[in-house]
C-alpha cells in the first residue's frame, strides 16, 4: 500500500472532511453534508466512520476498532487491518489506552476520558427519515425546529404498546437544539452520550453526512414527562466475569434453548477477569 | 394594541396563470372576531385568492398584512419561509376541503389533535391525551375513538377531526376552503352548527371560501362575491343576500333552490 | 465452559485465500488475460467504465477479472480506485458533433443527411444461440444465399470524414438530426445556464435538492443500468409518459482536449468512445411561446445504446418540474431516482445486513419480552 497516501485519502479530501467535522462540532447534532468518497470497503460497512477516522488519525495515535462491542468481530478486524496497512499506527484492544476508537453499535463500558475521540459508524443519519422520506422537507424541519412529528411517533408508540417502540438508534436532543440519531447503539448506551468527556464524531458515508457531539455537551433521550426514558436490564450477570449493569450478548449454547449471557464489551470483560 | 388596524389587510391582490386571470385587484380587511365569506362559482378565483392570502401562492401583485399577537404588522408575502411556516403552525389554521389533506392518516386521532401541542413543546403524554380527548368531545366525536385511525372515520368525522387538529392551539385566524364540500346535507348542517359555535366560543376570525350561499348565511358576517377573478359585490351577509345589487349576485341568489 | 469467540483475523485471511482459489478455478483451464476481456467482452468493459466513472479499458478489464465477472463488484473496484487518483484538470466539453461515427441511426426521419449508418449492432440479429462460437469463430466463407456486404445503404462505418469519404461534402461532420428540427424552431433549444455557475461534480460534492440538470445527468450516467432501464420502461408504459422518439443515436470516438495552464492553448490528449442518444419528446407550449418538441439526453462511455436511451427517457421525466408537468410517477421523483440509482451504495447497504447485528437484536429481544410479559399480566 506504499503507493497510497497516509490513511488512504489524499490530503485535500482529508482537509475537506476536517472542515465538515469542524462545522459539525460548532453545531452539535447538526448533520453536515460532505463529499463522501468511494472507499475500498462497501458502503454500509463503515465507510463514513473510516473516512472520519482517516481524516483525524495521526502517526502517534493508538487505534481501537470494535463492532458489537468486540475487537475480534470480522468487520472490526477488517477495518483495523485497513488502518494498519495505510498508516502503520499502533493498535490496541484496551479502551483506556486508545486515543481513537472507531465503533459500530456500542459505546465501551469503560468510561472515556478527555482527549479521546470516538468515531461512530452511521447507516441512516436522519432521525425524521421514517416519518418524512424527502430530504428537502427534513432539512427544513431541522432548520425550523419543527420536531412535532417526532413526538407524534413517540406518542403513537405509547398509545399502542405502552412503551416507546425504539430499542436502538434512539433519538436524542443535543445541546437543547438538534434532534439526532446516535447510530444503532442500544438505548442502554444513550446515557453515556450525555456530557461525555470525549469527542464523539459520527460518519455516514453512503448518506454523506457528518455530525458531532463535542465534549461535555448535553444529550437527552426523547421522552414524555410521564413516560421517562429507561434502559434495558437483565436478571443475569456475565457468566465470565460476573458483571451486572452492562450490556450483554445472549449466547445460545445448546439445541434445547439453553442460554448464557456474557459482556458484549470484550475488553471490559477481560479487564475484570484480570487478563 | 392598535384598534384601528385590522387583523388581516389585503390590497390589490392579483394572480395570473400564464395569460389567464386567477384573481385581480382584490382588497379586503378582516377584523378580530369576524368571519368573512368569499363566494363564487368554480373558476371565480376564490380559491386562488385564499391561496394568496395564506401565503401558499405567490401573487403577481398586491400586499397582504397580518397583525401578530404582539401588535406588530407583518408582510405575509415578503416574510421569510421559516417565519411563514411558524405562523401557519401557531396563529393560523387551515381547514382543507378534503380532510385527508389536513390530517395524518397513519396516526391515531389523539396524535392528530396532539401534534400541534407537541410541536409547541407539550411533553406530558397524559395531558396531551386528555387535551385531545377533550377536543374530540368539543367537535362531537365519540371520545372512545381517540386511539383509532382517521382511516376508520366517516368523512364527516374526518372533517371534524381536522377542525379539532387545527383549532387545538386556538389560532387567531382560520382559512377554510369549502369546509362542507363533499359531505351529505345532514352532515353539512351539523358541521356548520359546530363551526358557528366554535367561532363564537373561541372568538375566531375566519375567511371561508365556498360556492354554497347557505354556508355563508349561517357563518359569515360579511361577504365578498367573486366572478371571473374580481370582486363584484361586498357587504354585510344579510344585506347582500337579501338585497343583491350586482346582476351576478342576483343571479346567484335567485338560483339557490328553495325547499 | 464457554470461551469467547476468537479467530476473526485468521478467518478473514483464510477467506481471502479461498476466494483467490475460486477466482482462478480449475488450474488446467487457461487463465483469462486482460486483453481477452477487453476485446471479447468489450461491452462488459464499457459498462464498468461508465458506472465506475473511470475511462480505462485495462483497469476495467482487471476489475472484471478480479470480481470474477460480477459487474457491480467490478464497478465498485473501479470507483474505489478512482478515489485515489489525483485530479489535475478538466477537459473541455467533448464535441459529439465531430465524432468519428461508427454507428448512427434516427427513428424520426426515413433518411437524413449522411445516411442511416447501421454499424455493428445486435438489433437485427435473430437471438439464436450460435453453436459455431463454441469451437472459436473461423473465418467463414459467405454462403451462396447471403449477399456479400457492400457499401450501398449499409455503410460499415469507418472514417467517413476522410477526403473523398461520404461526409467530405458535409465538412467532415455528420450533422445532427435534431439540428434539422432546431433550425425550424420546432424543438426547444439547448441553452447553457444563464447564471454561469460552475458545473456540479457529483463525485466531489454531496447531492443537494432540487438538483440541477448537470448533476442529474451525472447521476444517471453512472447509475445502475437495470434501475434506469426499469424506470425508462415504466415511463413508456404510462408512468410519466412523454411520447419519446429516438431523434438520434450515435456511437463513435471523440477527442479529449485539455488546456494546461502552462501552455495556454488546448492540446488533444486522446480519444474515447461514447454513445449519445437524443430523444425528441412531447411538445409543449405556453402563453408566450408556440409549442415545441422537448428533449431528453443520454451519454455514456463505450458502446451502450440501451443505457444511453433509457438515460434519455429518465432525463426527460426528471425535467417535469421545469416543463410545468405534475410529477406522478417514481421516474419523475428526483429524490427517489437520484438516491437509489447508485448500485455501489445500494449493494453495500443491502449486503451490510450480513454484518453482525446481535447487539441491536438483543435490545429488540429485551423489549419484546417486556411487552409480552405485560400483555400476559393484562390477560390474567
Amino acid at each position: 500500500m506504499s503507493a497510497y497516501n497516509f490513511a488512504f485519502l489524499d490530503e485535500q479530501t482529508k482537509r475537506m472532511i476536517r472542515r465538515a467535522i469542524l462545522k459539525a462540532v460548532a453545531i452539535p447534532g447538526y448533520q453536515v453534508p460532505f463529499g463522501s468518497r468511494e472507499m475500498p470497503l462497501s458502503y454500509g460497512w463503515g465507510t463514513g466512520g473510516v473516512q472520519v477516522t482517516a481524516s483525524v488519525i495521526g502517526p502517534d495515535d493508538v487505534l481501537k476498532v470494535i463492532d458489537q462491542g468486540a475487537d475480534d468481530t470480522t468487520n472490526a478486524v477488517s477495518i483495523r487491518r485497513f488502518f494498519v496497512k495505510t498508516t502503520g499506527v499502533r493498535t490496541t484492544t484496551r479502551t483506556d489506552q486508545a486515543t481513537l476508537i472507531q465503533t459500530r453499535h456500542r459505546i465501551p463500558e469503560t468510561p472515556l476520558a478527555e482527549g479521546q475521540i470516538v468515531v461512530f459508524q452511521v447507516p441512516i443519519p436522519e432521525p425524521l427519515r421514517w416519518l418524512e422520506p424527502r430530504e428537502t422537507e427534513t432539512r427544513k424541519m431541522h432548520a425550523l425546529e419543527e420536531y412535532g412529528v417526532m413526538h407524534v411517533r413517540l406518542y403513537e408508540d405509547i398509545t399502542r404498546h405502552g412503551h416507546v417502540e425504539t430499542a436502538y438508534d434512539y433519538p436524542v436532543l443535543v445541546n437543547g437544539r438538534y434532534i439526532m440519531r446516535p447510530s444503532p447503539i442500544p438505548k442502554f448506551d444513550n446515557p453515556k452520550l450525555d456530557r461525555n468527556p470525549a469527542l464523539l464524531l459520527f460518519g455516514a458515508g453512503r448518506e454523506k453526512r457528518i455530525y458531532a457531539v463535542p465534549p461535555f455537551t448535553s444529550v437527552r433521550s426523547l421522552d414524555f414527562e410521564d413516560h421517562p426514558f429507561t434502559i434495558e436490564r437483565w436478571d443475569q450477570t456475565c457468566a465470565l466475569c460476573g458483571a451486572a449493569d452492562v450490556f450483554m450478548d445472549e449466547i445460545v449454547v445448546d439445541d434445547k434453548g439453553g442460554r448464557m449471557f456474557v459482556c458484549s464489551d470484550t475488553d471490559f470483560c477481560e479487564r475484570r477477569r484480570g487478563r | 394594541m392598535d384598534g384601528d388596524v385590522p387583523l388581516l389587510r389585503a390590497r390589490g391582490v392579483t394572480r395570473y396563470y400564464g395569460s389567464r386571470v386567477g384573481c385581480r385587484d382584490v382588497g379586503l380587511d378582516l377584523w378580530p372576531g369576524e368571519v368573512l365569506g368569499v363566494v363564487g362559482e368554480s373558476g371565480s378565483g376564490k380559491t386562488t385568492l385564499l391561496g394568496c392570502l395564506s401565503g401558499r401562492l405567490e401573487p403577481s401583485a398586491g400586499t397582504v398584512e397580518f397583525r401578530q399577537r404582539d401588535g406588530r404588522v407583518v408582510d405575509v408575502l415578503r416574510m421569510p419561509e421559516p417565519a411563514l411556516r411558524k405562523l401557519a403552525r401557531t396563529d393560523w389554521g387551515i381547514v382543507h376541503q378534503n380532510p385527508r389533506d389536513g390530517l395524518r392518516l397513519g396516526v391515531t386521532a389523539g396524535a392528530n389533535v396532539g401534534e400541534r401541542l407537541m410541536a409547541l413543546g407539550a411533553r406530558h403524554y397524559g395531558q396531551i391525551r386528555s387535551a385531545a380527548v377533550d377536543w374530540l368531545g368539543r367537535v362531537e366525536i365519540d371520545r372512545e375513538r381517540v386511539d383509532d385511525w382517521p382511516e376508520t372515520f366517516s368523512s364527516g368525522m374526518q372533517q371534524r377531526l381536522q377542525i379539532a387538529r387545527t383549532l387545538v392551539t386556538e389560532p387567531r385566524l382560520v382559512f377554510m376552503d369549502e369546509p362542507t364540500g363533499g359531505l351529505d346535507v345532514s352532515v353539512q348542517a351539523r358541521l356548520l352548527d359546530l363551526l358557528r359555535r366554535l367561532v363564537t366560543d373561541l372568538g375566531l376570525s375566519a375567511i371561508i371560501v365556498t360556492h354554497d350561499l347557505a354556508v355563508t348565511r349561517l357563518l359569515a358576517h360579511r361577504l365578498l362575491v367573486m366572478r371571473g377573478g374580481e370582486v363584484v359585490e361586498s357587504g354585510l351577509t344579510d344585506q347582500v343576500l337579501d338585497d343583491p345589487q350586482h346582476p351576478y349576485t342576483q343571479l346567484l341568489v335567485s338560483s339557490v333552490l328553495q325547499p | 465452559m464457554y470461551v469467547a469467540v476468537k479467530g476473526g483475523e485468521r478467518a478473514i485471511a483464510n477467506a481471502h485465500r479461498l476466494l483467490a482459489e475460486d477466482r482462478r478455478g480449475d488450474p488446467s483451464v487457461p487463465e483469462l488475460s486482460l486483453d481477452q476481456i477487453d476485446k471479447q467482452l468489450a461491452l462488459a468493459v464499457d459498462r464498468v467504465m461508465s458506472e465506475g466513472s473511470l475511462y480505462d479499458r485495462e483497469l476495467a478489464a482487471l476489475a472484471i477479472k478480479q470480481a470474477r465477472g460480477d459487474l457491480i463488484e467490478a464497478i465498485f473496484l473501479a470507483r474505489a480506485y478512482r478515489t485515489t487518483l489525483p485530479r489535475f484538470g478538466a477537459t473541455r466539453p467533448i464535441d459529439t458533433g465531430a465524432m468519428t461515427i461508427r454507428r448512427r441511426v434516427s427513428a424520426t426521419f426515413k433518411d437524413v443527411p449522411g445516411g442511416q449508418i447501421l454499424g455493428a449492432t445486435f438489433d437485427y440479429t435473430h437471438r439464436l444461440l450460435d453453436f459455431d462460437l463454441i469451437g472459436g469463430q473461423r473465418n467463414r466463407a459467405t454462403s451462396p444465399d447471403e449477399p456479400a456486404p457492400d457499401g450501398g445503404d449499409v455503410a460499415p462505418g469507418g472514417d467517413l470524414a476522410a477526403p473523398g469519404g461520404e461526409l467530405a461534402a458535409l465538412g467532415g461532420r455528420l450533422p445532427r438530426v435534431i439540428d434539422i428540427l432546431d433550425r425550424d424552431g420546432l424543438i426547444e433549444s439547448e441553452e447553457p445556464d444563464s447564471d454561469r455557475r460552475a458545473v456540479g461534480d457529483l463525485t466531489r460534492e454531496p447531492l443537494d435538492f432540487p438538483a440541477g440538470r448537470d448533476v442529474r445527468l451525472q447521476s444517471l450516467a453512472r447509475a445502475d443500468e437495470g434501475f434506469v432501464l426499469a424506470l425508462g420502461y415504466a415511463t413508456q408504459r404510462g408512468y410519466g409518459r412523454n411520447h419519446p422518439f429516438a431523434g438520434e443515436i450515435r456511437v463513435g470516438e471523440v477527442e479529449l482536449e485539455l488546456r494546461p495552464e502552462e501552455l495556454g492553448f488546448p492540446i488533444t490528449i486522446g480519444e474515447i468512445t461514447v454513445t449519445e442518444c437524443q430523444m425528441v419528446n412531447q411538445f409543449k407550449g405556453s402563453a408566450a411561446a408556440p409549442p415545441q418538441f422537448t428533449r431528453g439526453y443520454g451519454l455514456v462511455f463505450g458502446h451502450a445504446e440501451r443505457k444511453a436511451m433509457t438515460m434519455a427517457l429518465v432525463d426527460r421525466a426528471l425535467r417535469c418540474r421545469e416543463l410545468g408537468e405534475t410529477p406522478a410517477s417514481p421516474a419523475q421523483d428526483e429524490e427517489f431516482v437520484l438516491y437509489h440509482g447508485d448500485n455501489v451504495e445500494a449493494s453495500g447497504f443491502v449486503q451490510h445486513l450480513k454484518l453482525p447485528h446481535h447487539v441491536d437484536f438483543q435490545s429488540e429481544l429485551v423489549l419484546i419480552r417486556t411487552l409480552r410479559a405485560e400483555a400476559e399480566v393484562r390477560a390474567r
